[in-house]
């Protein structure tokens, strides 16, 4: 029997036995993106090429957010990382209590992923977050 | 003084808070009617009129002002740009008196929000079958998922990416600001709320996003505010008072967020205000040490803290020990949001921008009652809308 239908959350999960994110790099001066791109912000140019950004990397900065839409489990800490390779990502991080004893700022993370729905087809939606290294 | 310097003439704000038996035309014909009196002209004198409101923005909301106030044919842009929206409508008009298209001009920001709670960050939509959309190609909402949207949340992750790069930033820091404002609007009867609270008040109350609490936030509300435009030559054609009462914009300035590699993720609300600050001080020709006041965005307390440093008014890095100093309070060096800021005098979107150049306009005028500052004679607003726009204007007293 093949294993559940999984998809991930947005297109720059990559996800497999090895998940990590895709950018899209532009090919004149290096500058990453995660959204579906018309030119380059930085240069404006339009050639990009698909790129691996590290799973590693550091946090730099964070909310511990109680209040969200209805609907959103909270609290959850929002991170912003800057991975090794110097590409800025946000998500969650997870695998860490969701108070300020335990979120330092500079701590090093590392991608993680894991299922966080399923729809009526049996599909898993995939996402990912960071997590202490 | 420069001959070709556009003056405010006249100006005028409601207080900010709940206006359920009046709608956004009520609200912003009101102030543009008094405005017309504080300046001593009419709808007649108006040669150009703009007007900002973020969410009834394609609702032809200068038209219909006029409609209540005198429908005179003059050119209206109605303009949106976020939190910069109310800057933007005073620089359009601004910019139509340089240009030499009007030599007077009106300018209105007003909002009606009732109690909206948490902006932006959207809602929990799960899919039936997930499919992919949008420029991410998500097959669900990420918000709460991918980190936040909300606006507390992102504003929050702006002010600990400060305390990451810099010493002596935390959230006693961040909630200093917030004491300080509601300290502030104490004496400001326009203000929505006029409460002082406790530093201990302030850190214990509900988490929102943190390091931001609840009184660490600005309320939604309802409001407006307008300014009268005049041109240098046609002020001085007008009677002595009005020419007294004038205020020079010495510098009137509009950025937009330049890329940065993070941006993406987070909008970056520090370099585009470094670089309207910058622009606004050779135009002024003055420096940060020059301001007797300043209103700034202060829509969380970490927002306030970091344009501390944005706008120049403390050492590179040292936002930290500026507030601990007790510099931006009122009675310290650079008194920052005498008016309560948007934390507690209130947030209403389109107005706020009009309503920072009224509360330094009405200081340099020596009008501002129990919360003047005494002997004002140049003064700074600033506004800055995610996405990014950041407005900046300094204003100077007339010479005697
Ligand atoms: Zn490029």
């Amino acid at each position: 029997m093949p294993s559940t239908q999984q998809v991930p959350i947005v297109d720059y999960l990559r996800i497999g036995a090895r998940p990590y994110l895709r950018a899209s790099e532009c090919g004149y001066c290096g500058a990453r993106y995660f959204d579906r791109r018309n030119a380059c912000a930085k240069c404006g140019r339009v050639e990009f090429k698909n790129a691996r950004v590290s799973n590693r990397g550091v946090l730099r900065s964070y909310s511990i957010v109680h209040r969200a839409a209805p609907g959103i489990p909270v609290p959850y800490v929002s991170a912003l990382v800057e991975t090794d390779d110097g590409t800025t990502v946000r998500s969650n991080l997870v695998d860490c209590p969701s108070d300020p004893d335990h979120v330092r700022l500079g701590m090093k993370v590392r991608l993680t992923t894991y299922v966080t729905g399923v729809d009526d087809a049996g599909t898993e939606c995939v996402a990912f977050g960071y997590r202490p290294a | 003084m420069a001959g070709d310097s556009v003056w405010v003439l006249g100006t005028s704000m409601t207080r900010f808070g709940r206006y359920p038996d009046l709608d956004a035309v009520d609200l912003g014909a009101r102030v543009c009617l008094e405005a017309f009196t504080d300046g001593g002209v009419t709808v007649h004198d108006m040669d150009v009129m703009a007007a900002g409101t973020l969410f009834q923005a394609n609702t032809s909301m200068g038209q219909r002002i006029q409609k209540q106030i005198g429908q005179t044919g003059i050119p209206v842009f109605n303009v949106t740009n976020a939190c910069a929206t109310g800057a933007t409508a005073i620089r359009t008009v601004y910019l139509a008196i340089k240009a030499g298209e009007a030599s007077m001009g009106l300018a209105v920001g007003v909002e009606q929000m009732g109690k909206m709670g948490l902006l932006a960050g959207g809602s929990k939509v799960e899919a039936n079958v997930y499919e992919p959309s949008g420029r991410f190609g998500a097959v669900t909402s990420v918000d709460g998922v991918l980190g936040t949207a909300t606006m507390p949340g992102v504003f929050a992750q702006a002010g600990m990416a400060y305390a990451y790069e810099n010493d002596g930033v935390g959230f006693e820091q961040f909630a200093k600001v917030a004491y300080k404002n509601h300290l502030h609007s104490t004496l400001n009867p326009l203000a929505q709320y006029q409460k002082e609270f406790s530093l201990e008040e302030v850190m214990d109350s509900p988490v929102q996003s943190y390091p931001n609490t609840l009184l660490m936030c600005c309320p939604t509300g309802d409001g407006a505010a307008a300014a009268i435009l005049v041109s240098e030559e046609r002020l001085r054609s007008m009677p002595k008072r009005a020419q007294k009462r004038a205020v020079r914009i010495a510098a009137s300035v509009l950025t937009s967020d330049p890329y940065v590699e993070s941006g993406q993720v987070q909008p970056d609300v520090n370099t585009l205000t470094r670089n309207a600050a910058s622009q606004a001080y050779e135009k002024a020709g003055i420096g940060p040490e020059d301001l007797d006041l300043v209103e700034l965005h202060d829509c969380f307390a970490t927002a306030e803290l970091i344009h501390y440093d944005n706008l120049g008014l403390c050492e590179r890095g040292g936002a930290g020990d500026f507030i601990d100093s007790g510099a931006p309070f009122r009675d310290g060096t650079t008194p920052v949001n005498v008016s309560g800021g948007l934390i507690s005098k209130g947030h209403p979107i389109g107005a706020t921008g009009v309503a920072n150049v009224f509360e330094v306009t009405t200081h340099l005028r020596g009008e501002a009652g129990d919360r003047q500052i005494k002997g004002a004679k140049v003064g700074l607003a600033h506004v800055i809308g995610l996405g990014s726009s950041c407005g900046i204007h300094i204003l100077e007293k007339a010479a005697a």
